[in-house]
């Protein structure tokens, strides 16, 4: 047992508690169906906006670009465009390739011992897969849950549900009945791709010894919401109607409680997006806003074409040596030090 | 300098669009779908008869419902549906369903369009099989 995972995994399972039994307490289902919503996005907003404000206050004295390719160069030097950018264009080129694609992940290496013994680096693939899916398969599933947010549902959103619901799968046994209403892909690929996530922690060695307990919350957090959407729409089933009418009432600024019942897994469900919303700005998960700032990404590697001058430069009172030979100059040669002009030249500028 | 002016609109894009269903919804009630139950329906929850399930469980199980009602009389040819307190029914969309709830406009389609939830009972079935 690893103490890192096992508070994470008892902290989301508390919340779950929390909400599912809370919910049966009367005047409770105010604060969670209510109050907690505000609060959680209130504070998403600000802690995302604090967060990158502070970023974008601190300073980028000098361009650290990593460079993964030839930089500009003489002209019989064919340049690595994208990888060692020197325009503008380019960057941008850059980081929709790092923001859409994951690309620097894709280039991502594993370096192992072979019998030889040989040193042998190998593309992490899966890692990459496991991380588009994951995060394709979370924006599909927000946009799509905004038929709970929107009325009349919009165009593009009803198009995204055919296209999530593609498969038709339906099972039907005694036990398991799945199938109705419509299978949305982008729910289980969510699901498994965050517990390939998490067992590629627990499995590698390397990787489990550098996570942190802030590394498996948001996984089981968002497990756990994967999980009880997944439970709610197929197994235990939900009064969709009451749940928009709760959602509906958030977003319009007249918000209640409705009156024909919601399972207390929804309430978990709604508990679990709050949690993730307000833990949002002081996590790891920031890496969302913190991949546009990224400054070895999002800048051109021009380090030789430009002169960087440092932002904060002020203006340095200097004391050159030319203008310390001119003061000097009668004491130096006293001295016997050399000097640069000799003091003929200089003899009609000294009576100026 | 020019780099807060851009991070400053980039933040603000994304402050609209994830605020996305406030302001779309802005100035509009959210009224919550109002059903009207067809007379034999409405006879049937005033004699507390009542539906094949509870209120709750037929709001968010109807679906399941009907796909084994179809699963047992397609595949198992099994047509008779025992309810919970023994009364038997026939499993039929068009025959049972149907029989009381009438008025797909005004029932089905008001909850399933708030949800925006499109079935495919109808691709098969018509909507008002007794043509009343």
């Amino acid at each position: 047992m690893n103490a890192k995972y096992m508070y994470s995994f008892l902290a989301v399972l508390a919340l779950f508690f929390l909400a599912y039994l809370g919910v049966r307490v009367p005047g409770l289902p105010v604060v969670f169906g209510i109050l907690l919503p505000y609060a959680a996005v209130i504070i998403f907003i600000i802690g995302v906006g604090n967060r990158i404000m502070g970023w974008a206050r601190s300073a980028v004295p000098f361009r650290i670009t990593t460079t993964c390719g030839q930089q500009k160069s003489l002209s019989w030097i064919e340049q690595n465009k994208i990888d060692n950018p020197s325009s503008k264009g380019a960057v941008i080129v850059r980081m929709l390739l790092e923001v859409l694609c994951f690309r620097s992940l894709f280039r991502n290496t594993r370096i192992k011992m072979k019998e030889g013994p040989k040193l042998t680096y190998h593309l992490e693939i899966f890692l990459w897969i496991g991380a588009l899916a994951f995060h394709y398969a979370f924006l599909v599933t927000i946009l799509r849950h905004l038929r709970l947010f929107t009325e009349p549902v919009p165009y593009l959103i009803r198009l995204l549900e055919t296209v999530d619901s593609f498969f038709r799968l339906e099972i039907l046994y005694d036990v398991v009945q799945i199938g109705l209403p419509g299978v949305f892909i982008s729910g289980f690929v969510l699901l498994a791709a965050a517990v390939y996530l998490f067992l590629r922690r627990l499995f590698i060695p390397q990787v489990k010894y550098i996570s942190l307990a802030a590394d498996y919350f948001p996984l089981f957090l968002i497990m756990g919401i994967a999980f009880t959407g997944i439970f709610m729409r197929y197994f235990s089933k939900v009064n969709v109607a009451a749940a928009k009418e709760l959602a509906m009432g958030l977003v319009t600024f007249s918000p209640h409680i409705p009156e024909s019942s919601i399972s207390g897994v929804f309430y978990a469900h709604l508990l679990f997006v709050c949690v993730l919303l307000a833990y949002f700005p002081f996590s790891k998960l920031m890496h969302m806003g913190g991949i546009f700032l990224s400054p070895t990404r999002n800048l051109p590697g021009n380090t030789r074409e430009v002169r960087h001058i440092n932002p904060w430069n002020y203006p340095v009172k200097v004391h050159s040596y030319e203008a310390y030979e001119d003061d000097f100059r009668e004491k130096m040669i006293e001295a016997g030090l050399p000097v640069v002009k000799q003091p003929a030249e200089t003899a009609p500028e000294e009576k100026e | 300098m020019s780099d807060k002016k851009i991070i400053i609109a980039g933040l603000a894009i994304f402050f609209v669009l994830i605020t996305f269903p406030f302001w779309i919804n802005m100035g509009k009630a959210a009224n919550a779908p109002e059903l009207i139950l067809a007379p034999t329906a409405q006879a049937a929850m005033d004699s507390g008869e009542g539906c094949v399930l509870p209120l709750d469980e037929m709001r968010a199980n109807h679906m399941q419902i009907l796909d084994l009602w179809r699963h047992s009389v397609v595949r198992n040819a099994e047509r008779i549906y025992v309810g919970a307190d023994g009364k038997e029914y026939n499993m039929s969309l068009s025959n049972t369903c149907l029989d009381c709830h009438s008025n797909k406009a005004d029932f089905c389609d008001r909850c399933h369009n708030y949800a925006s939830v499109t079935p495919y009972c109808w691709d098969c079935h018509i909507d008002n099989p007794k043509g009343e």
